[in-house]
C-alpha cells in the first residue's frame, strides 16, 4: 500500500525516537508494512509535543485513537489494554503508530487534547466504550452510550446479550435476558 | 445589565440534522455562543458485533454503518482482512471495486447535494439528485441484488460475476451524468440565494482542519492537498488518471464546488475502468479462505469440503494487527482489525470519517448564526449511523 511514501522515513523516525526517548520505547513491532512502537505510557504526552514541535518530521495530523482488551492474553501482550495512536504526517506522506499497554486495574494514560482538538471525542469515545481514562481531558463523559449505563461495552468481559422481543404470545411473560 | 442566554436543543427530531443528531446550542439572541452536539442515538454496538462473528460474517455490518456508501465500506473491511490474510486479489476485481466505489461516491455526494439543498431552501434539488441516484442504486441492483445494503465485496473477490447488463447501465450512466451536472450548475453555482446562505459560511482554516484532524472534503476544501487515493493507494488506483479537486476558503461553498468536481474526477475513473475492464475470474483462489465458485462446489469433492470449512470454521489470520484507511465519500474511512490468531477478530475498529469531522462542528458554528447552524450540519456531511456506529 505505502508506494509513494517518501523512502527512509521509516528509519529516520527509529533514529529521531532512538536519539531523544530511548528510554521510552519498549520495542518497535512491524506487521505489514506499518511501523509501530510501543511506548511506555508515561512519557506519551511529552514524545507527542516533542514530534508536533519538529517541523522536520510534521507529524500534525492524528489520524485515530483507538484501543483494544487482551483479556486472557496479558501477559504476552504486556497488559490488559492496548491503545493505539495512529499518526500521520502529511508532508512525508507516512502513517506510524504509537501503543501504549495499560494495565487492567488502571487504565489510565494522558490525554492527548492540549495537542490536538480532535483527539477529544475520540478519547471520550474509547472511555465510553472500553473504559480507558484519560488524565487531562477537559470533559471525559459518555458519548455513545446513554450516560446512567454501567459497564464499558467492549470489553471482553461484557456480555453479549440478547433480550427476548415481545409478542402477543408473551406478553405476560417476565422480560428475559439472555447472556 | 446583565448578559442573557437561553439553551435551545436542536434536535434529535429536527429534518434537517440528517438523523438523530441533537446540538445544544447556547444562543445570545440569533448568535450561537456555544455549541455541544450530543451523539449516539443510534449506537447499534456494531464493532462489538463484528468482535463476535467470523471474519466474512462481518462483511453486512459494514453496509449498515454509512448506508449512503455500503461499497466503499465492503472494500475498506475486505482489503484490511486481505492484507491480513496476504491475499492477492485478480486484476478485474480491483478494476470492479474501484469503478463501484467511485459509483458511490457519485451516489453519496448526490445525497449530499439534493439534502444540502433542501435544508437551503432549493426545494426542487433533491428530486434531481435522487433522479440520478436511482441510475446508480439500479447497477447496485444488477449487481448485487440489493440496492443499499449491496454486501458485493467478498474477501477475495465479489459475491459474484458482473452482470451481463453491467457495461450497458454504467455507460448510459456515463453518457447522462455530466449533462445532469450541467443542470445542476445552473440551478446552484450562481444562485445568489445559495451563495448567500454558503459563501463564508462554516470557515475552517488549513491549520484548523489539520487540527481537528478532518479528512475528506472537508480537509481538501480548506486547501489541503490530502487523498488517500493518491497518498497511499489501494485497489489498484495507482492505475487511474484523475486529479485532487481542492477548495481555497474552506466555506461551504467551497465545499459545494469541491463535491461536484469530485464527482466529475470520478466519472473519468469509471470511465477508465469500464474502459478497460480486465477479463477474468471474479474472486480470487484461495482454498481454504475464499469460497469456491458454486459450480465446482457442485462437483468436485475438495470444493465442497472447502466451502463447508469456510462456512462453519471460517479462516485463521496470523497474530497482527493492520489498519486500512480508504477515501470514502465522506473521508477517511478506516479499518484496524486486530487479530489473536483466532477464526474471530479480537478487535476491529472502524475510524469513521462523519465522527471526527461532526467533532469540528462547534468550531463552525459559534459565534455564527442560528440559521448556519442548518448549513454547517449539512456541509460536514454526517451519516448518524456512520457516527453512532
Amino acid at each position: 500500500m505505502s508506494l509513494v511514501r517518501s523512502v527512509g522515513m521509516e528509519d529516520k523516525l527509529r533514529q529521531w525516537l532512538q536519539a531523544r526517548f530511548a528510554d521510552e520505547i519498549v520495542r518497535e513491532y512491524i506487521f505489514c508494512d506499518q511501523q509501530s512502537f510501543y511506548i511506555k505510557p508515561e512519557a506519551l504526552l511529552s514524545i507527542c509535543q516533542a514530534m508536533v514541535a519538529d517541523p522536520e518530521l510534521d507529524v500534525r495530523y492524528l489520524a485515530d485513537i483507538t484501543s483494544s482488551d487482551w483479556l486472557g492474553q496479558e501477559e504476552e501482550m504486556g497488559g490488559r489494554f492496548e491503545v493505539i495512536y495512529n499518526f500521520y504526517s502529511l508532508t512525508h506522506k507516512y502513517r506510524f503508530f504509537f501503543r501504549a499497554m495499560l494495565p487492567a486495574d488502571q487504565p489510565e494514560i494522558d490525554s492527548l487534547t492540549p495537542l490536538f482538538n480532535s483527539a477529544n471525542w475520540m478519547e471520550r469515545e474509547a472511555w465510553d466504550l472500553m473504559g480507558i481514562s484519560f488524565t487531562g481531558h477537559p470533559d471525559l463523559t459518555r458519548i455513545l452510550t446513554p450516560d446512567d449505563m454501567e459497564g464499558h461495552p467492549l470489553r471482553k468481559d461484557f456480555p453479549l446479550t440478547y433480550e427476548v422481543p415481545q409478542f402477543s404470545w408473551n406478553k405476560d411473560d417476565p422480560p428475559e435476558v439472555i447472556r | 445589565m446583565k448578559k442573557k442566554t437561553i439553551t435551545v436543543n436542536m434536535g434529535p427530531q429536527h429534518p434537517a440534522t440528517h438523523g438523530v443528531l441533537r446540538v445544544e446550542l447556547e444562543i445570545d439572541g440569533e448568535t450561537v455562543v456555544k455549541a455541544r452536539p450530543v451523539i449516539g442515538y443510534l449506537h447499534t454496538g456494531i464493532e462489538k458485533t463484528m468482535e463476535s462473528k467470523l471474519y466474512y460474517k462481518a462483511i453486512p455490518c459494514t453496509d449498515r454503518m454509512d448506508y449512503l456508501s455500503p461499497m466503499s465500506n465492503n472494500l475498506g473491511y475486505c482489503l484490511a482482512v486481505e492484507k491480513l490474510m496476504g491475499i492477492e486479489v485478480p486484476e478485474k476485481v480491483k478494476w470492479a471495486r474501484v469503478l463501484l466505489a467511485e459509483l458511490t461516491r457519485i451516489q453519496s455526494h448526490l445525497v449530499w447535494l439534493g439534502t444540502h439543498a433542501l435544508d437551503l431552501g432549493a426545494m426542487s434539488m433533491v428530486l434531481y439528485a435522487f433522479r440520478e441516484r436511482e441510475m446508480v442504486v439500479d447497477i447496485y441492483e444488477a449487481c448485487g441484488g440489493q440496492r443499499m445494503m449491496t454486501t458485493y465485496f467478498r474477501i477475495g473477490g465479489l459475491a459474484n460475476d458482473l452482470p451481463p447488463e453491467f457495461e450497458t447501465l454504467v455507460r448510459k450512466f456515463l453518457k447522462e451524468m455530466p449533462k445532469r451536472l450541467k443542470d445542476y450548475e445552473k440551478l446552484l453555482t450562481l444562485n445568489p440565494i445559495f451563495i448567500q446562505r454558503t459563501k463564508d459560511i462554516a470557515v475552517v482554516s488549513a491549520e484548523d482542519a489539520i487540527n481537528w484532524s478532518l479528512s475528506g472534503p472537508m480537509l481538501r476544501g480548506s486547501g489541503v492537498k490530502r487523498d488517500l487515493r493518491k497518498d497511499e493507494p489501494y485497489s489498484g488506483y495507482e492505475n487511474f488518471d484523475f486529479d485532487i479537486a481542492l477548495g481555497q476558503n474552506g466555506d461551504s461553498y467551497d465545499r459545494y464546488l469541491l463535491r461536484l468536481e469530485e464527482i466529475r474526477q470520478s466519472l473519468r475513473i469509471i470511465q477508465q475502468a469500464i474502459d478497460g475492464m480486465p477479463e477474468g475470474p471474479y474472486r480470487a483462489h484461495v482454498p481454504g479462505v475464499v469460497l469456491p465458485p458454486k459450480e465446482e462446489v457442485l462437483h468436485k469433492m475438495e470444493s465442497l469440503i472447502f466451502h463447508y470449512k469456510i462456512i462453519t470454521e471460517g479462516f485463521k489470520p496470523p497474530r497482527g494487527s493492520f489498519y486500512q484507511g480508504i477515501e470514502a465519500p465522506k473521508g477517511e474511512l478506516g479499518f484496524y482489525i486486530s487479530s489473536d490468531g483466532t477464526n474471530k477478530p479480537n478487535r476491529v475498529r472502524v475510524r469513521p470519517p462523519s465522527f471526527i469531522n461532526l467533532a469540528a462542528l462547534p468550531l463552525m458554528i459559534e459565534g455564527g448564526l442560528v440559521a448556519d447552524v442548518i448549513c454547517a450540519i449539512g456541509t460536514v456531511d454526517i451519516v448518524l449511523g456512520e457516527v453512532d456506529r
